[in-house]
């Protein structure tokens, strides 16, 4: 669609925290504007979930097809919604906000008075030796082909990694018909025990049940082997095994499909490149946008609904989204404190229930050191392929952070800007250095944050202000 | 190493063939998928050759994060693969290393519509 050249609201991300956020912003009368990368609303969680092939229901679940109320309900708001379209940069011009977006080749500013984030999440990078090669993906890339384009493996796989999506991923494709030759589990042999106190938590919430579910489910469809302390890819060009360890003992397996997953941490790109604070979450390993219960980042006006925010899942991102909505309102002067709070009361309901559980989830699944900090050979920064020795090396000339590593090596530099490099680059380094990841630091990220072709930016109109920045004689 | 779910052409109205080529050799793709999912469907893992060190690379994150599918659509290159859906008539290349420079590749090869004369 056209998008006006101005909104109270813009929302960035249409997963669940976006579709609520913009759907709680409409009703409440304010003019909304929602933009999303995909060509259908759903995000990652419900993706494809307008068109998805696959129809027969228990394929992908009734927690999937849970997001079509989601999405009815924003398209019958009404709220103004543009896919296909990426936000590249997001800049304070007065007392609004200025959205650089790039819709179908074609670069367009609009402006908005709040900006809601609802950017999600990505998988964490999961570096082993071979990882690189073709035949190697995310899992949760595989997921993505299942609920769009109703592609199964079909070949030899293996599934490695640990965490909830590993099963659930898992138990979908043994609903699809696909076989899944082995499931590599890297959770920690005697994590179980670290984590009992929580797990009364974990029992009473909504998800216990459909966990045990899956985990009997995977049982009964694949070689599980427990407590895998290493893995590696196989081959030359493309994926030929997996090699892993466990017990001290290491074999090889012919596969023509690894899918590698340890859990998701938010995607922090736009809300670094903007300034908002991060803080290093130590039970999620990861760095977070600083945020208050209303997910009010450290930069007025600048609000972070869902994943993007900390990982709590779908169904809290949903909670969130609301309440970020309840927030923008209220700082707009459209919604009175008391009536924000009163609005609030079912959300938060929400969030709490959904919530419970979530550290004996963290906690459980936190992936091992080994497989967050790799060594020797292999590839950190897949962009500029930078091993983990280079930046050990690095760290001994005496590099301190991640952004004089940049310097050094390149890393974070290629067009994935640091997505699939940044936490194992702050990791290593504060390994090597014996400081912690806080203090090490993050990548300071720049607009565009997603790549935007020359052509598009100089076609955008020229105002006085970028005239006068560059010419130097004047008229 | 991807394999179609049978029967998706009973449910799907959109599930008609598109006439696409892949390193210029015809492929019926499947309206609806993206640039990336139709060289799965082709039973390709490979999409490019990196800049750097030359190594092959596949679709890895489908999701636009990780940029390794990038390919070249209809003479264009740098294009994300998972990002962009297929289309009637389009030519999908796999990238060899670096995108050649603009001016040296001429036209036709790599600069954006308005910057051309």
């Amino acid at each position: 669609m056209t998008l006006a050249s101005r909104y109270d609201i813009l929302v960035i991300g249409a997963g669940p925290a976006g579709l609520a956020a913009a759907a709680e912003s409409v009703a409440m009368g304010l003019r909304v504007a929602l933009v999303d990368e995909q060509g259908a609303p759903g995000g990652q969680i419900y993706r494809a979930i307008t068109t998805t092939p696959v129809q027969q229901r228990d394929v992908l679940g009734a927690d999937y097809w849970y997001g079509e109320k989601l999405v009815a309900a924003f398209e019958r708001s009404g709220a103004g919604y543009s896919p296909r379209t990426t936000v590249w940069a997001v800049t304070r011009e007065a007392d609004e906000f200025q959205i650089g977006l790039s819709c179908d080749g074609g670069a367009q500013l609009i402006r908005a008075r709040q900006v809601i984030l609802a950017t999600g999440a990505q998988e964490r990078p999961f570096p082993i030796p071979g990882w690189t090669l073709p035949g190697v993906m995310t899992a949760g890339a595989a997921q993505i082909l299942l609920k769009s384009a109703g592609l199964v493996p079909g070949g030899t796989t293996v599934l490695a990694g640990s965490g909830p999506l590993l099963y659930l991923i898992a138990a979908q494709f043994t609903a699809a018909g696909a076989r899944v030759e082995c499931l590599l589990d890297t959770t920690p042999a005697g994590r179980w025990r670290d984590v009992l106190r929580h797990a009364p938590d974990f029992v009473a919430s909504p998800y216990a049940a459909k966990g045990w579910s899956m985990l009997r489910a995977a049982q009964r469809m694949m070689r599980i082997v427990k407590g895998v302390e290493q893995i590696s890819a196989i081959g030359a060009g493309k994926l030929d095994g997996v090699r892993f360890t466990t017990g001290g003992h290491t074999q090889d397996i012919p596969a023509d499909l690894l899918l590698l997953h340890q859990g998701v941490v938010p995607g922090i790109n736009l809300s670094n490149a903007i300034g908002c604070a991060h803080h290093w979450d130590a039970a999620q390993a990861c760095f977070t946008p600083t945020v208050d219960d209303w997910g009010a980042t450290s930069i007025p006006g600048i609000t972070i609904a869902g994943d993007a925010a900390g990982i709590a899942g779908a169904r809290s991102a949903e909670a969130r989204g609301t309440l970020a909505a309840l927030h923008a309102a209220s700082a707009l002067g459209h919604l009175r404190t008391a009536q924000r709070d009163a609005q609030a009361v079912a959300p938060r309901r929400e969030l709490e229930r959904w919530n419970r559980g979530r550290k004996f989830v963290d906690a459980l699944y936190l992936p091992a050191p080994e497989f967050r900090i790799p060594t020797g050979d292999t590839i950190v920064c897949r962009c500029e392929e930078v091993t983990a020795r280079q930046v050990t090396e690095t760290v001994a000339l005496g590099c301190t952070g991640p952004n004089q590593m940049k310097s050094f090596l390149r890393c974070g530099m290629g067009p994935c800007q640091g997505r699939l490099c940044g936490l194992t680059i702050t990791e290593l380094i504060a390994k090597e250095r014996g400081v912690s990841p806080a203090e090490t630091g993050y990548y300071r990220l720049r607009f565009p944050v997603k790549p935007i072709t020359l052509g598009e930016l100089a076609a955008l109109p020229q105002t006085d202000s970028s005239v006068d920045a560059v010419v130097r004689i004047k008229r | 190493m991807f394999k179609r779910l049978p029967d998706l052409a009973a449910f799907h109205p959109d599930a008609r063939a598109l006439a696409v080529t892949i390193d210029g050799k015809p492929f019926a793709a499947r309206a609806g998928d993206t640039v990336a999912a139709t060289l799965f469907a082709a039973g390709l893992a490979d999409c490019r050759t990196t800049p750097v060190l030359g190594s092959a690379r596949g679709p890895f994150c489908m999701m636009g994060v990780c940029f390794d599918c990038l390919v070249v659509i209809d003479g264009q290159p740098n294009q994300q693969g998972c990002m962009i859906p297929v289309g009637e008539g389009m030519r999908i290349q796999r990238q060899q290393g670096a995108r050649a420079v603009a001016a040296a590749a001429g036209p036709a090869d790599g600069m954006t519509p308005e910057a051309q004369p």
